[in-house]
């Protein structure tokens, strides 16, 4: 017997789905104005300035690592450039101590959670302060203190573990929950839909979150999936749904608070699908240029959510033409002075190398990492990062 | 003959196949209109249409499964996997079905149209993810053909032949020579023999053996052992699935030493069922143990690669050892 409760018809009936028409949730006009029968959340201005440093800081990054690749001080870097309210609107309305696991463009969320600049710069330039001791390339952050799992560049494979990290909180009864970003090109993977299905047969307090940017590097939505985005899937899966402005810093905090509560106070997993728009490059290493038009780009930058929330601030009369001025020197002199100190610390330990690859460092990498030091001893001048590290020991 | 670099080479491989034969398809995640990210399937879309180079979904396994239904229909699908990393979510679909198609239907199907391109390799500065060797892997699995090109003028002619080979063949291009590397390569359709090595160079106190960008760190290496009149002998594999031990035994049977050298991790490395194999055929012949210069132990890293990476300096050193033993 199936568990179908459908309804007998008795000729051929298809239906495409087209039905469901997930509509869009705002609040903010791009003006700063609430819509006429919006009403703005629950949010004091101490929480408000808190998202916008966060959003600040995160555009004043990008900007600047950005060209410090083009210098050639940096290997690569990706920009959250255009989503950070999406970002950083979500991440806020959550407990600091729920779990975020990202895709990689999430570094607003870090932000708001307290990442300094220094931190992001130790991973990004993988230094010996860097928490991944350089192993990974940049933008691939994790902090196990502000509750930030790092990031894996295989894609999706962070939203079954999702599923899995907040079923263990639910097992664990401390009111937490998991939120796990990923691109409207990941969800294509299929550990999109083993996340999705298992949270929801088993009552998962986690949140995914789909940040549509319209643009997985190249590949447009459209030859993403033939369906009116990925909110409609929630609906295979018996899940709820909510479908957001994601330049809208309100509506993605409302919905992502919301969301919340239908995670841990009810164990049912949500999906939001932030609508928004990639305004950067993919990376460092790619151009858009060969496969979308300036002139699509210029409408998605009238659009900027980061101008949206500030034209709100103001009306409120939380923050002020001196306030920005003074919050964008301040950050603009961090990022640059702390980037300088990032670039001067020296590389990882030699022995990083070894480490970490099993609780213990086993014989046979033992013996490699042995002979590795007398080979660059023999020819310290071929390896300049490590020279001075394998004169110690045997 | 124009001379290209390696993208261009294996661009103007795609371009003959398709030309040549309508049922040839490429696609992969970004394939279409921007021609990859690296570049290796531009203006094809332009030229063959959207129907038969295109983007799919993000989503390999969906990539090699659709890729197996068509190849087993009779098309001549040429998948692209955008990193080599990234092959794993469909190594189901590769180690589970391409591999097995033809045997457990007793030759009533089979995908052997299908070929499956891959960037693999270390020396770009992309640490864990983007730096994988994976040929290994696939190597244990019966059915699969494996495949490196070490330049231009190897990737269009290897190329060519494994899209023509009626197997399932795994493609790997070694992504630091994309650009790097640069060569004469016939303009006209011409196809390299897979399962065969190539002597690349004779000699005849010791066997160097390796494949895609490590041929060039053994050139380096041969450099500076020859300086010392050290002669070597220099064989690309070329194929590591099935691999030409005739060869590599025949070699070694003249220069009782051998040196293989790969990127990949050194257990359960390719080079290890090498040694093994001709330690069998040659023992009695050797002068010296089989050395096997690789990666290390651990996952890719990302700031010291270089320390990590089997190199001209520790070829050399497992030539100078070989011969000093
Ligand atoms: C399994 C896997 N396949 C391919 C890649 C290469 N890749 C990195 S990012 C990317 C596009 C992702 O697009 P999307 O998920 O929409 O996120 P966005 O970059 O737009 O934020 C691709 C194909 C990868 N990292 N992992």
């Amino acid at each position: 017997m199936t568990t179908t409760k459908s309804k007998v018809v008795y000729s051929p009936v298809f239906t495409d789905g087209a039905e469901f028409r997930i509509p869009t949730f705002k609040l903010l006009k791009q003006d700063g104005s609430l819509y006429k029968s919006a009403k703005a959340p629950d949010l004091d201005k101490e929480k408000a300035l808190r998202i916008y440093r966060a959003m600040i800081t995160t555009r004043i990054l990008d900007e600047r690592m950005l060209a410090a690749q083009r210098q050639g001080r940096l290997s690569f870097y990706m920009q959250c450039t255009g989503e950070e309210a999406a970002v950083i609107g979500s991440a806020a309305a959550l407990d600091d101590d729920d779990m975020i696991m990202a895709q990689y463009r999430e570094q607003g969320a870090l932000a708001y959670r307290g990442f300094t600049i220094d931190e992001f710069m130790n991973q990004l330039f993988g230094n010996e302060m860097d928490y991944g001791k350089g192993r990974q390339m940049p933008v691939h952050y994790g902090s196990k203190k502000l509750n930030y799992m790092t990031i894996s560049s295989p894609l999706a494979t962070q939203i079954p573990q999702a599923t899995g990290y907040a079923y263990g909180q639910k097992l664990a009864g401390d009111g937490h929950c998991t939120i796990t970003y990923f691109g409207e090109g990941a969800a294509s993977e299929g550990d999109f839909h083993a996340a999705l299905n298992m949270a929801a047969v088993h009552r998962v307090p986690v949140i995914f979150l789909c940040r549509n940017n319209g643009y997985a590097i190249s590949t447009p939505a459209a030859e993403q999936f033939a369906a009116d985005g990925v909110a409609p899937r929630a609906y295979g899966y018996k899940m709820d749904v909510i479908r957001v402005d994601g330049n809208d810093i309100l509506a993605m905090y409302q919905a992502t608070q919301e969301a919340r509560k239908l995670a841990v106070e009810h164990n049912r997993p949500v999906l939001i699908e932030a609508m928004s728009y990639r305004l950067a490059a993919h990376s460092s290493s790619d151009d858009p240029s060969g496969y979308r038009s300036k002139d699509e780009e210029a409408v998605w930058r009238e659009k900027d959510p980061i101008l949206r929330m500030r034209l709100w601030l103001e009306s409120k009369n939380w923050w002020s033409e001196s306030d920005e001025k003074q919050l964008q020197e301040t950050m603009r002199r961090e990022v640059l002075e702390t980037m300088k100190r990032a670039q001067k610390r020296p590389p990882p330990a030699l022995e990083t190398l070894v480490t970490d690859v099993y609780d213990e460092v086993p014989p046979m990498l033992e013996e490699q990492f042995k002979n590795l030091k007398a080979h660059i001893r023999k020819h310290p001048d071929a390896y300049p990062k490590s020279a001075e590290h394998a004169k110690g020991g045997a | 003959m124009t001379e290209m670099n390696m993208l261009q080479a294996i661009n103007s491989a795609l371009d003959t196949a398709m030309a040549e034969n309508e049922r040839v398809l490429c696609f992969g995640e970004d394939v279409g209109v921007f021609g990859g990210v690296f570049r290796a399937t531009s203006n094809l879309q332009q030229k063959y249409g959207k129907a038969r180079c295109f983007n799919t979904p993000l989503v390999e396994q969906g990539i090699i499964g659709f890729a197996n239904g068509l190849a087993a229909q009779g098309s001549v699908p040429v998948a692209e996997i955008q990193f080599a990393d990234y092959i794993f979510p469909a190594f189901d679909q590769i180690v589970n079905e391409s591999a097995k198609f033809r045997y457990r239907s007793g030759n009533l199907f089979n995908v052997g149209g299908l070929t499956i391109r891959a960037p693999y390799g270390g020396g770009i500065a992309g640490g864990l993810y983007h730096s994988q060797s994976p040929e290994a892997y696939f190597a244990h699995t019966p059915g699969l053909k494996i495949v490196v090109p070490r330049n231009p003028h190897q990737a269009k002619g290897l190329l060519l032949g494994a899209i023509h080979d009626p197997n399932p063949t795994l493609f790997f291009e070694p992504k630091r020579l994309y650009r790097a590397s640069v060569g004469d390569v016939p303009d006209e359709d011409y196809r390299l023999p897979l399962g065969e090595a190539e002597v690349i160079k004779e000699g005849t106190d010791i066997t160097l053996l390796g494949w895609g960008a490590q041929m060039e760190v053994i050139q380096q290496a041969v450099e500076l052992a020859e300086k010392e009149g050290i002669s070597c002998e220099v064989i690309d594999l070329r194929t590591i699935l099935p691999w030409d031990v005739e060869t590599v035994a025949n070699s070694v049977l003249k220069t009782g030493r051998l040196v293989v050298t790969h990127e990949a991790p050194l257990t359960g490395g390719f080079a290890g069922e090498i040694a093994a194999t001709i330690q069998d055929r040659c023992f009695l012949y050797l002068e010296s143990p089989i050395a096997r210069v690789t990666g290390m132990d651990t996952p890719f890293p990302l700031v010291l690669e270089k320390e990590h990476l089997p190199n001209h300096l520790k070829v050399y050193e497992a030539i100078r050892a070989s011969v000093e033993f």
